[in-house]
């Protein structure tokens, strides 16, 4: 399982990458992993949206299952990645760089520091695993 | 096997929820569409049963004991003796999309087929298996509309020729959403052919613009301007069509529909005392992940043999749960069954041809009633298809009081849905109607209107 030191990640999944000011957002190997073939993914969200934690960002469909990606941390949209549409099988074979979902300018980041970093968060999948 | 209740059982469910009696717990419905008391003796044996409860059943006639001329959204066509014959295999005999679904490959191929005739006739590219009515399906194209723009656009525009009981049904399943607003088929905005009043309606919080066609009235409008109109502020078209008149017309897709939905009664279902009946939902291939219902598609098996599956499930309330669009996830199979036997044995040119004859019945009935004093068309300069509306010299409900007396039933009284068209009938002709019976017909409006 691929889980990438620099990032954060939350309970349900979704990573964070901190840029500058701003935040890039997806979902982890795990979870792409978990819902096995992406067949198509919705962005709910568009360039200048604002949006609160907790709001969903994308809902993702995959053979067997249909998920949301939810936003954890409020802020504004900088851009939304428009090319998953067209190729939702991004987010299965590269979950952490083409395959990022939203961009967003952050109201306050430190609504982050209750994300896990890379260690806890494999302990937690390994938990959920059993 | 079904296992009703015992009176033990049926007095604690009632214990539970506090009310006295089962019939303490209709108090809601008028009493009027209760079941009624059928006062029959006891101890009777089956055969009495039988015979009382015919003669009871005697007091209804139906559309076959009439000659028709009432249709208003169900139409009494001729169904050919196998549609029913094909209907009772037991391999088909039921209503619902199978549990297992691909494990019944004849049910699968059916929807399939009924699918690919319904985007034939609509030309548009993708069809659900069918919903309940074409009410519901009116219903399903505004609730697909407003989540397709995510809830950000609040207003429904519907034509006020659009049937009364589908925009009463678009309203009912739009109150769950208590920002939108339904509106357009006011009576201030009219049943004018002209659709200008309409379009000034529409505007970039408009989710859905829905126009019926032919119109409620049976009237043929050109909604091209409409269409324009709709996608100039981004908003979806939805056409609500009759099946049948699309062995005639240019289809809803050519228009540039988004959605093209609609009763398929007409297609080899009886009128039956009003169903069950047959959604239709078309639409376009770009709004395939927001529609409700199922979808069957086709694919290959392992060792590449054509086979049925039940396809993009995962947007259906199973799987996607609170965020599907619809919790509509079944069909009405044996009625799309139906419709596709239907099509399947008139062909393409002997659909055309029913097309034609309600066409052409249609407008010999009109000529003739309009030469008759104290009558007179409606709506002389539009182009009609085979329903037209007629001004009487005399309240509607009793010229049709006095056509029962000849066996025939007279056309709908649109005063009880439009005021403003107080001795207004609406007739609708089709393909069973004789010249003979339309002769009968005329005479007998000459009659009462001369009283």
């Amino acid at each position: 399982m691929n889980i990438p030191k620099e990032l954060k990640y939350a309970r349900t999944d979704e990573w964070a990458k901190v840029d500058g000011d701003e935040v890039v957002l997806g979902i982890s190997d795990f979870a792409q992993d978990q819902l096995s073939d992406i067949v198509y993914v919705e962005l709910m969200v568009e360039e200048g949206d604002s949006v609160n934690k907790g709001d969903t960002a994308a809902t993702i469909e995959s053979v067997k299952a249909a998920a949301d990606v939810n936003f954890p941390l409020s802020g504004s949209i900088i851009a939304v990645n428009e090319d998953l549409a067209d190729a939702p099988e991004v987010l299965n074979n590269d979950p952490y760089n083409a395959g990022w979902m939203v961009r967003i300018k952050p109201d306050d980041l430190s609504e982050l520091d209750d994300m896990m970093d890379a260690d806890t968060y494999a302990a937690n999948i390994e938990e959920r695993e059993g | 096997m079904f296992t009703p209740h015992t009176p033990q059982e049926i007095e604690e469910m009632l214990g539970v929820i506090g009310v006295g009696s089962i019939d303490e717990l209709f108090t809601k419905v008028p009493e009027k569409y209760r079941f009624p008391e059928l006062n029959m003796s006891a101890g009777l044996t089956e055969l009495e049963i039988s015979s009382v409860l015919r003669e009871i059943a005697e007091a209804n006639a139906s559309a076959d004991d009439f000659i028709s001329f009432l249709g208003a959204g169900a139409y009494n066509h001729y169904i050919p003796a196998a549609v029913d014959m094909i209907l009772r295999r037991g391999e088909f005999y039921t209503a619902y999309t199978p549990y297992q679904p691909e494990i019944s490959q004849g049910t699968l191929q059916a929807i399939f087929e009924f699918q690919s005739l319904m985007t034939e006739l609509t030309g548009m590219d993708v069809s659900n298996a069918s919903h309940y009515d074409g009410a519901t399906a009116a219903a399903e194209a505004a609730n697909m509309a407003y989540h397709f723009f995510r809830g950000k656009r609040k207003k429904i525009v519907l034509s006020r020729s659009v049937h009364p009981q589908y925009r009463e049904t678009i309203r009912t399943y739009m109150q769950g959403f208590d920002d939108v607003q339904v509106l357009g088929d006011e009576q201030a905005v009219g049943t004018s052919p002209d659709p200008g009043k309409l379009m000034a309606l529409i505007d970039p919080d408009t989710a859905l613009v829905m126009v019926q066609y032919p119109d409620f009235f049976g009237r043929i409008i050109d909604y091209t301007k409409v269409v324009e109109a709709a996608h100039a502020q981004g908003a979806l078209v939805g056409f609500v069509f009759n099946p049948t008149a699309m062995g005639m017309l240019k289809p809803p897709g050519d228009f540039g529909a988004d959605l093209a939905v609609g009763d398929g009664q007409p297609l080899g279902i009886p009128l039956s005392y009003g169903g069950p009946y047959l959604g239709i939902f078309t639409t376009k291939e770009k709004y395939v992940r927001k529609l409700a219902g199922r979808l069957v598609g086709e694919t290959v098996d392992k060792e590449g043999k054509r086979a049925y599956v039940l396809t993009l499930t995962a947007r259906e309330q199973h799987i996607r749960r609170e965020r599907s669009t619809s919790n509509i996830c079944t069909n009405q199979g044996l009625m799309a069954l139906a419709a596709t036997v239907y099509l399947s044995l008139l062909g393409k040119t002997g659909f055309r041809q029913v097309a034609d004859l309600c066409y052409q019945k249609a407008h010999y009935a009109a000529e003739n009633i309009a030469n008759l004093e104290g009558y007179e068309l409606a709506f002389p300069e539009t182009p009609f298809f085979h329903e037209f509306v007629i001004k009487t010299p005399k309240p509607v409900e009793e010229i049709n009081f006095h056509l029962q007396q000849h066996w025939i039933l007279g056309g709908f009284d649109l005063s009880q849905e439009y005021p403003e068209l107080e001795n207004h009938m609406l007739v609708a002709v089709t393909e069973k109607i004789t010249r003979h019976d339309i002769d009968d017909f005329v005479q007998a409006l000459e009659e009462v209107g001369h009283d």
